[in-house]
């Protein structure tokens, strides 16, 4: 492990250590209770299968929207729509599952395409703005945000609406359209394997493919990458549209992996979740499903931990805060960071004066 | 009443000033923060934090006016906190942003449940509403007085500060600083200026304006807190920032065009053929649509004098 590495490994647990921390002392100055909730935090997902598959269901879609964000950050592209992108795939995997009929062992994956496609144009336009008219894209993509929650209102409410369905909510979607369970006692489905196949995709061409190593290229300094005679626009472009097709797809796969129905009527977090798994896996595919997985795990903990203490489950967003904080700060532990590099500068001095 | 009515009644024009109130004081917290340099992505997070402080501290206090000034002071504080995040952290003022916003998501409804015992509505806590008021002789004219008469008093409170924001980031020496260390940190460091005592100063001022614009939303606009209650408020605030070219003046203007939009929502819930869904889009669309134009004409504007 070379240097740097080391120091992230250790910065990312502090990090988290000390979020963690600073939830459990909240925990302990507002509960009646607080070792049992703790415990409960952090011991109820391994209580029992079903809540461990929670934790799994939940890291499903973090993934998905996680490596959108990655690959849409490496190119230091602030584009938020992955939020929009994951909430509008949902919408279209509906209409395809609702609309298209088709057999059992092509109708998700059809949908689910067509979910991707729709997410790529979704974050292609805060890019395309930003290139042809410098519209920044932080502002134009957390208003598309918005524009997906309404549209697929629209298309809920005027053509998939089940007026029977008591709620606000489709017809049911067909038993052909839904992703199949692969595990047992739990709701964890197929979605769990494109994940992880998207994850070793995602860095394969961000890590190993000239196209990947453009956008980092271009994201780490552009005017760099622009006297190598990288094309800046079209890395971009390509960039953004990858990460919205992934986003989008997650939101497709979350769709037909776990609802009965389309019902989401608000925007459900999964693109903000999303800066935080890339934060936690600094934009590199690989740690993502990492990250994910410890997002839903403190995610899914705080929610055992309400049900059967005082305290809310959104303390864990004090904890997310924290731990974003930290491992962005660049001063966080810059001053352990200079201390190790002169401590292996020094020894390998030594060490050739012993020679 | 047809369409054309509904736009030109008073009432409309009343619901315009009404909804651009809080839109207008993320938009001027909005330029001073990038003004200074620094791109204050929190402000939709403050305002949050600040509209639930007011709740709990005007019912804590009896006091609306003391639950105001406490949710500034926070949101004053938010600033701060951000300013030490960004400057001496060295944290990405956006990821930043973000982790505060986030952060105030959880946290207003952890806090919520804290005082009240509810997770969504603060209507248990006895929290105090800031007054409206009528404005003598205006009042009594008769379409006028309905346009502009009789608001919150903190609407009026953010076309005054637009015009004290505009006095102070061109006739203060303050404002003065606060620009040049936004458009050139290293110059003006060089001719003595203090950089991050100028943006700590920027931060906080933006906190504040955040802080009313929460304060609004949860004692004037509506009389209680409700869970992300501000709905993207900051955010559209900071678009029309981007649009008005961090001006109060400009801002104010495109702010105004993006309350007439959100009061067309408003307007038209009924009686009328295009979907209500659709008509919520309006001031999203709106944004992105005038964001795009104007910097696309500010580019060929830049492109012109280069070539000159």
């Amino acid at each position: 492990m070379n240097r740097d590495t080391k120091f992230n490994v250790i910065r990312t647990t502090i990090s988290i250590l000390i979020a963690l921390g600073i939830s459990f002392v909240i925990i302990f100055l507002i509960s009646e209770e607080p070792l049992e909730a703790i415990k409960q935090m952090i011991t109820g997902p391994i209580s029992r299968k079903r809540l461990f598959g929670n934790v799994i269901e939940l890291t499903i879609p973090l993934i998905f929207t996680g490596l959108g964000v990655s690959i849409m950050f490496s190119a230091m592209q602030i584009n938020l729509a992955s939020e929009g992108a994951f909430h509008i795939g949902g919408v279209v995997a509906a209409v395809v599952a609702l609309n298209l009929p088709m057999p059992g062992f092509i109708h998700p994956y059809v949908a689910i395409l067509f979910a991707g496609l729709v997410g790529a144009l979704f974050t292609f336009i805060p890019a395309i703005l930003k290139i042809k008219t410098t519209a920044n894209e932080i502002v134009s993509s957390l208003m598309l945000n918005y524009i997906a929650l309404f549209f697929a209102n629209y298309i809920l409410n005027y053509y998939l609406r089940d007026p029977g369905a008591g709620s606000v909510a489709s017809f049911p979607l067909p038993a052909s359209s839904k992703l199949t369970s692969i595990i047992s006692g739990t709701n964890i489905h197929i979605g769990l394997i494109i994940a992880l196949l998207f994850t070793a995709g995602a860095y394969i061409f961000l890590y190993k493919s000239k196209m990947g190593y453009m956008i980092r290229v271009a994201g780490q300094n552009e005017d760099f990458a622009r006297f190598s005679g990288i094309d800046i626009l079209k890395v971009i472009l390509i960039s953004q549209i990858i990460g919205g097709f992934i986003a989008g797809m997650g939101g497709g796969i979350q769709l037909l992996g776990l609802y009965r129905r389309f019902t989401w009527t608000a925007l459900l977090g999964y693109g903000w979740d999303a800066i935080i798994v890339a934060t936690l896996s600094k934009n590199n595919p690989l740690y993502v499903p990492i990250s994910a997985f410890f997002l839903a795990y403190i995610r899914i903990g705080a929610d055992i931990m309400s049900r059967s203490t005082d305290v809310t489950p959104e303390i864990v967003s004090i904890t997310q805060g924290t731990i974003i904080i930290l491992i962005v700060a660049k001063q966080f532990l810059a001053k352990y960071k200079h201390k190790m590099v002169a401590k292996e500068a020094k020894s390998n001095i030594d060490a050739e004066g012993v020679e | 009443m047809t369409v054309f009515e509904i736009l030109f009644s008073a009432d409309f024009l009343r619901v315009i000033l009404r909804v651009t109130t809080p839109i207008l004081f993320a938009t001027l917290a909005g330029a001073v923060s990038s003004r200074s340099g620094i791109f204050n992505i929190a402000l939709e997070g403050i305002m949050l934090l600040a509209a639930l402080i007011g709740v709990i501290f005007s019912a804590l206090l009896s006091s609306a006016w003391l639950g105001l000034l406490v949710a500034v002071i926070f949101g004053g504080l938010v600033g701060l906190f951000l300013g030490f995040l960004v400057l001496n952290f060295k944290t990405d003022d956006i990821l930043a942003g973000i982790a505060i916003n986030l952060m105030a998501a959880g946290g207003t409804i952890f806090l919520l449940f804290l005082v009240s015992g509810d997770r969504g509505v603060s209507s248990t806590i006895d929290s105090l509403t800031l007054p409206n008021v009528n404005i003598p002789i205006i009042q009594n004219i008769p379409f006028l007085g309905r346009v502009l008469s009789g608001h919150n008093v903190l609407t009026y409170f953010v076309f005054i500060s637009v015009f004290l924001m505009h006095m102070f980031m061109y006739k203060t020496p303050l404002g003065l600083k606060i620009r040049a260390v936004g458009e050139n940190p290293h110059a003006a460091e060089s001719v003595g200026i203090n950089v991050h005592k100028i943006q700590y100063i920027a931060l906080a001022l933006s906190g504040v304006l955040s802080g009313f614009g929460g304060a609004f939303l949860s004692m004037g606009y509506l009389s209680y807190f409700t869970t992300n209650m501000t709905a993207g408020r900051g955010f559209i605030g900071l678009a029309a920032n981007a649009m008005g070219r961090s001006t109060p003046i400009g801002g104010m203007l495109v702010a105004l065009l993006f309350g007439t939009a959100d009061a067309m929502a408003n307007v038209f819930q009924t009686g009328i053929d295009i979907p209500y869904e659709l008509i919520q889009m309006l001031p999203y669309i709106t944004v992105i649509v005038g964001l795009s134009a104007f910097s696309y004409s500010r580019m060929k504007k830049k492109e012109r004098q280069i070539e000159e």
